[in-house]
Formats: C-alpha cells, sequence, structure tokens
C-alpha cells in the first residue's frame, strides 16, 4: 500500500458532529403528565398520582436498568432477571423482621439503622447471586439465544423453588417503618413519604449511573463495549471481566428495586420477580433494547401511564402498559432510542 | 401402513419404541387397566398435553422459535369450548361454533404476532409474546361477563358426553361403560390423530425448510426460502395445535379458567416437557408430557415419604417437600439443556445408533 503524498488533512472539528440529542422521547413524560390533567377532576388528586406514577417508575428503573445494559453489552437477554428482585425483597425482609423493634421506634436514626443493613444485605446477597448465575448459569451459553431463553428460564425455576424452601411459601406481611408511613400535605395534594423517598433514591441512582457511564473510564468502556464489543476486547480490555461487573451490580440495583417494592407493596412473596418480569420488558422494549435512557423514560412512561389510567379507567389499568407498549412501537419500531446492535 | 402413520419418521430406537408403545397402549387402556377417577384424569391430562407440547416442539424444537404465548392459544381453545357451551347451551352445533370461532381467532392473532415481531430476533419475539400472554391473562379475568372471570366458567356438555349418560346396560370388563369413557376416548383419540398429523407435518418438505431456517436462517433464506413465512405458518399452525389441546382440556374437565388455562406455570410445565422430553423430536413431547404429568400426580407422594424419612436433617426435608418436585424437574431442566440438548429421545437414538 503506497502512502499518499500529500498528508491527510486533519478534519476540523465542525466535520465530526457529535450524535444529536434525541429530545421528543424525554418530552413525552412531562407531556404525558400535562395531557392527563384535564381528564382528573382536582389538581391535588393530580398532584398525588404523578408522584405516585413517578415512583413506580422510578422503582422499575432500578430493577430494569441491568437488565438492559446486560442485554447491550453482553447481548444476553436473562429470562431470569427477576429473581434478583425477589431474593433482595427476601433477603432485606429477613433484616428487616430481625430488627422489628428499631423499625417501629418512630426516630429516623433507630429506623435507618434497621433499612441501611437491610439494602445491603438485599444488594448483596443479590449480587452475589448475580455472581454466580453469570458463572454457572449462562457463561455456557454465550451467543445462543435460545439456550439462553431457556437456561434463564430454568434458573427461574429453580431459584423461585429454593426461595420457597428458605422462606415458605406464603407472602410475609412486611410494614412500613415508622418515619416513612403516612404522607405530608402540599396544597392540599396528600403525598406518601415514601414515594417521595423512592423517586429521591431512583434519581440518586439514576444520576450515579450516568456519572459513571459519562464520566468514568469505566463508563467509557462500559460504552464502548455496547457500541462494538469486539473492538473494545482487541484494544486489550478484558470485557468480560467489564461484563462480570456490569451483571453483578445490575443484579444488586435489581435488589434494591426489590426492597424498595416490597416496601411498597408491605408484603413480598416469590412471585414478585415473574410479576415484575413481564413489566421490565415491557419498559426495556419501550426503551430500546439496550439503552439506559430509554430505559429511564420508559419506566417512567409505564409507572405515570399505570397511575392515571388506574384512577381513570382501573379495568384498563393492568393493561395499560401493553398498550402503551404498542402505540410506542407503531410510532418507533425499535423503541424509543434505539441502540446499534438491538 | 405404520410407515404412513407415523410419515416414514420411526423411534429408530429399540428402547424409544418400546416405552412409546407402553405410552400408547397405556393411554388407549387406562379405563380398563387403572380403573379410577384420578388415574383417568391422569391419563386424559397426558394425552392433552401430548399434543401442547408436540405442537409446542413444532415452533420450539423444529423452527427454533421461543413463544411464551402457547398457553394464550391453549386458553382461546379452552374459553371458546367454556363460552359456547356456558351462553349458547349445551349442543353439537354450539360446540362446533364454539371450536371453529376459537380457531379462527387463534389464527389470526398468531398471523398478527408472527408478522410483527417474526422478523426481528428471538429475543425480541419471546418478549413480545410474554407480554401479549399476560395482556390476554387479565383480558380473561377483566372480562368476568364473558370469561367468568378468575373463577372460570363450568358448564354441561352435550348429552353424550356426561358422565350420568349410559350408553351400555352391562358394565363391559367391568367398567361401566358411560359417558366419562366416551369423552376419555374422544379426547385421546383426537390428541392422537392430531399428533400424527403434526408428525406428518414435520416430516413434510415443509418440515425441513423449517429445520433448515432452525439450523441456519442466513442460508435458507440465501437458498431461496422466504424465512417469514415460513416463521409466521409454523407460528399459526403450533397456536392451532395448542387450540385443539385447549378444546379437547376443557371437554374433559368441563370447566375452563384461568388456572388450567392461561397461567404461566402450565408455559413453564410446557417447556419443562418440551426440553426433558427431546426438542425437535415430537416423540419427546410424548415421553416429556408423560413422565411430567405423572411426576405432577405421583411424584409428590414419594417425596411425601422422603421428607418424613429426613426430618432429622436440618433442610432437607424442606428440599424434598412434596411442593418443591418443581424444583427437581428445574435442575433437570438445566442440565438437559446442556447436556442433552436433544433430551431424553436423543439420548436413546443416540445409544441406539452407537449399537
Amino acid at each position: 500500500m503506497s502512502t499518499s503524498e500529500q498528508p491527510v488533512a486533519l478534519a476540523p472539528a465542525e466535520a465530526l458532529p457529535g450524535e444529536r440529542r434525541d429530545w421528543i422521547p424525554l418530552a413525552l413524560v412531562p407531556a404525558i403528565a400535562l395531557a392527563a390533567l384535564p381528564f382528573i377532576p382536582s389538581l391535588p388528586t393530580w398532584v398525588t398520582l404523578t408522584v405516585a406514577g413517578l415512583a413506580m417508575g422510578m422503582m422499575i428503573f432500578m430493577m430494569a436498568a441491568g437488565l438492559t445494559l446486560v442485554f447491550g453489552l453482553m447481548d444476553v437477554m436473562n429470562f431470569a432477571h427477576g429473581v434478583f428482585i425477589s431474593v433482595g425483597a427476601y433477603a432485606a425482609t429477613s433484616v428487616l423482621l430481625a430488627m422489628k423493634a428499631s423499625m417501629q421506634a418512630a426516630s429516623l436514626g433507630a429506623n435507618l439503622s434497621a433499612i441501611v443493613p437491610a439494602v445491603l444485605a438485599a444488594m448483596a446477597l443479590a449480587g452475589l447471586l448475580g455472581w454466580f448465575f453469570e458463572r454457572v448459569v449462562i457463561r455456557p451459553v454465550y451467543g445462543d439465544h435460545l439456550r439462553q431463553i431457556l437456561v434463564t428460564m430454568g434458573g427461574l425455576i429453580v431459584v423461585e423453588q429454593l426461595i420457597h424452601v428458605v422462606w415458605g411459601p406464603d407472602i410475609i406481611p412486611l410494614p412500613r417503618p415508622a418515619t416513612i408511613t403516612g404522607s405530608f400535605i402540599v396544597a392540599d395534594a396528600a403525598i406518601e413519604r415514601y414515594r417521595v423517598l423512592a423517586v429521591l433514591v431512583g434519581l440518586a441512582v439514576f444520576a450515579a449511573m450516568w456519572l459513571i457511564l459519562n464520566r468514568t473510564r469505566l463508563g467509557l468502556l462500559i460504552r464502548a463495549g455496547v457500541e462494538n464489543s469486539e473492538m473494545v476486547e482487541s484494544l486489550g480490555y478484558r470485557i468480560r471481566r467489564l461484563f462480570v461487573g456490569v451483571f453483578v451490580a445490575g443484579s444488586a440495583l435489581a435488589g434494591l428495586g426489590g426492597v424498595m417494592w416490597a416496601l411498597y407493596q408491605e408484603s413480598v412473596n416469590a412471585q414478585i420477580g415473574m410479576q415484575m418480569m413481564v413489566v421490565l420488558f415491557i419498559v426495556l422494549i419501550i426503551g430500546g433494547l439496550g439503552s439506559v435512557g430509554g430505559c429511564f423514560v420508559g419506566a417512567l412512561l409505564v409507572g405515570l401511564v399505570a397511575n392515571y389510567t388506574g384512577y381513570l379507567a382501573p379495568k384498563l389499568a393492568l393493561g395499560s402498559n401493553i398498550l402503551l407498549m404498542v402505540l410506542v412501537l407503531l410510532w418507533r419500531p425499535r423503541g424509543l432510542f434505539p441502540v446499534g446492535k438491538a | 401402513m405404520l410407515r404412513t402413520l407415523l410419515s416414514g419418521d420411526f423411534p429408530r430406537s429399540r428402547a424409544l419404541a418400546l416405552v412409546l408403545i407402553a405410552i400408547l397402549a397405556g393411554l388407549a387402556l387406562a379405563p380398563f387397566v387403572f380403573p379410577g377417577t384420578r388415574s383417568l384424569d391422569v391419563a386424559a391430562k397426558v394425552a392433552v398435553f401430548v399434543l401442547l407440547v408436540a405442537s409446542y416442539d413444532l415452533l420450539l424444537g423444529y423452527t427454533g422459535i421461543v413463544s411464551f404465548a402457547h398457553t394464550m392459544f391453549f386458553g382461546i381453545g379452552g374459553y371458546g369450548v367454556g363460552i359456547a357451551m356456558a351462553k349458547l347451551g349445551a349442543g353439537w352445533g354450539s360446540l362446533a361454533l364454539g371450536i371453529a370461532l376459537a380457531l379462527a381467532l387463534s389464527a389470526l392473532l398468531a398471523f398478527a404476532i408472527g408478522l410483527l415481531s417474526l422478523r426481528v430476533r428471538a429475543i425480541f419475539f419471546a418478549m413480545i409474546t410474554l407480554a401479549v400472554a399476560s395482556f390476554f391473562q387479565i383480558l380473561a379475568s377483566q372480562l368476568s361477563w364473558l370469561t367468568g372471570g378468575e373463577d372460570g366458567l363450568t358448564y354441561r356438555l352435550p348429552e353424550l358426553l356426561l358422565p350420568a349418560t349410559k350408553l351400555m346396560d352391562a358394565p363391559l370388563l367391568g367398567v361401566e361403560v358411560n359417558g366419562r369413557l366416551a369423552s376419555y376416548y374422544l379426547v385421546f383419540l383426537a390428541a392422537l390423530a392430531f399428533f400424527l398429523v403434526l408428525l406428518r407435518m414435520v416430516n413434510s418438505p415443509f418440515g425441513r425448510v423449517l429445520l433448515s431456517i432452525r439450523e441456519n436462517e442466513f442460508r435458507s433464506e440465501a437458498l431461496g426460502y422466504r424465512t417469514v413465512t415460513y416463521r409466521t405458518v409454523a407460528n399459526c399452525l403450533g397456536a392451532l395445535g395448542a387450540t385443539l389441546a385447549g378444546v379437547l382440556y376443557a371437554i374433559w374437565l368441563r370447566y375452563t379458567g384461568p388456572d388450567t388455562t392461561l397461567s404461566f406455570n402450565i408455559m413453564i410445565d410446557i417447556l419443562l416437557m418440551v426440553v426433558i422430553g427431546g426438542m425437535g423430536t415430537m416423540y419427546g413431547a410424548a415421553i416429556g408430557a408423560t413422565i411430567f404429568v405423572i411426576a405432577q400426580n405421583y411424584l409428590q407422594d414419594l417425596m411425601k415419604l422422603a421428607s418424613a424419612a429426613t426430618q432429622d436433617v436440618p433442610l432437607l426435608p424442606n428440599l424434598l417437600h412434596p411442593d418443591r418436585w418443581l424444583l427437581w424437574l428445574g435442575v433437570l431442566f438445566i442440565l438437559c439443556v446442556y447436556y442433552f440438548p436433544y433430551g431424553i429421545v436423543g439420548r436413546l437414538r443416540m445409544r441406539a445408533a452407537r449399537n
């Protein structure tokens, strides 16, 4: 190959425009909230519903984030992701029920002394299970979608049964700690404290994820891996190790989501995981498989729509997610933020 | 004769042939050999699930599509019969109408789902079908004026199929010949016939194309086959098979409800049966369904004994608790996917081929 006589001039910065931000799907969240306003008789009700929807969305986002990243990074769809949710919820329940006294105390400090260990236990156990899962169940079937789906379904069955073995088959009631029960009233609108907490935690998780993904070297590698994992590997990075890390972190997040969800429902049962799986898939499809931003927007949309329809047309509420998904797919067949591979 | 019946697809293993003959004979003679309501229930359930699992095998084993909507079609069949019987009266005409409408609805839905989502990748299809199936489940529980909601529908069947109907004055070989017997043989013979039809399909040129799509989609497309068309047709045929199984189950139970037809647990059962029996073999469906249904009904008794025997050991009694039988089948399922991709049937055939 002959070198060209003239050295190629470096292209000016303008020649490589950054990817344009796609704002329309982002605007969808406030748009839906505003669109619901005229249908709901009173403003306070609307505020209550919106906060509830956002809280639900944030919790769903926590559970779904790991799933979408794992898919984007390694092309693995884990149908057993729901068990991390259940295991997290159960682990936290064990801790919380053991520390009943500090749960019922009215002081924030005492409550925190029960909640913090519970959340840590949930995340640790879910993360550990995730690590085991990646190691034993998923590793042998990379690149083979059919067997992936089958094997992860098998894992779902086994872990769900193991939960029955360890924690028993009955629904366990789980009262919320004293300081985050009840609601406060802002301009006639009753806002449950727990929902505000859920929104705050969700925002914190999203912010942390955003910072890690966009502002750190690790995040750069993960994003590059989503874009083209072979290239990252050929540059000498161990994409496998990166992937295990993401898998474990995603499982731990699902565990956190499970704790939040269990406290929201004030009970746990082994089916939580499987019930949430359907919602998670809908969120992933709406957001675009593999996209974290899409997952966030999708989760908020699902949360809001579920709460508005629950109020306006209770019969439709359970199916509203799927109608939403169909509408989004008609508009953008690959989801709100399509990712290259999906 | 036998070659035509089996479409030239013989068991190709003596052990497998013996097992299949045993299953067939057991089902054919069930009312006489295993008297009692429970064992007849088990036999009918085996017959229905052989058809249901075989139709799923057409999708999973032969075409390489993972669908989670199979119970939806099973449920459409069940509700087709249930609604027709409960609302239009227990006549043969309304039964036929219910079945025809159920088949039409299933074919239409399968066609729509297939056309919309079979173009894309396997995972996407699996996720979409899961969502659609759960939507259908919600629909069935919400439209309680039509479906009876969570309670389901209980109904009468045409006179001939009712247990109170006596068809012969004297008992035959010690078994009373009544409507129950008639409906058992209706279920058994219909399931057998449809199973043979499915066997015919997978051994036709059409079935060979499905196999080639499973093995290498890109290549089959390059050879000039429209893979999307083939997959969509396979999806519709699988759905029709499941609908017929649902019809038979509804006839046998004289009850249709979400727990017996639409529940996600049944979907998991189907997956277990097809993988343990052997994907892509059709006979695997027969073996898987038989093992599973028998385990479901009798393994628990065995586990109860084991659980009682290990009472003093910690945790072990819980692992062996009769309600945990699914745990062990789940483990078996995972092992099958890793080590025996063609399940029991594949294992037996491999051994026969080696000899």
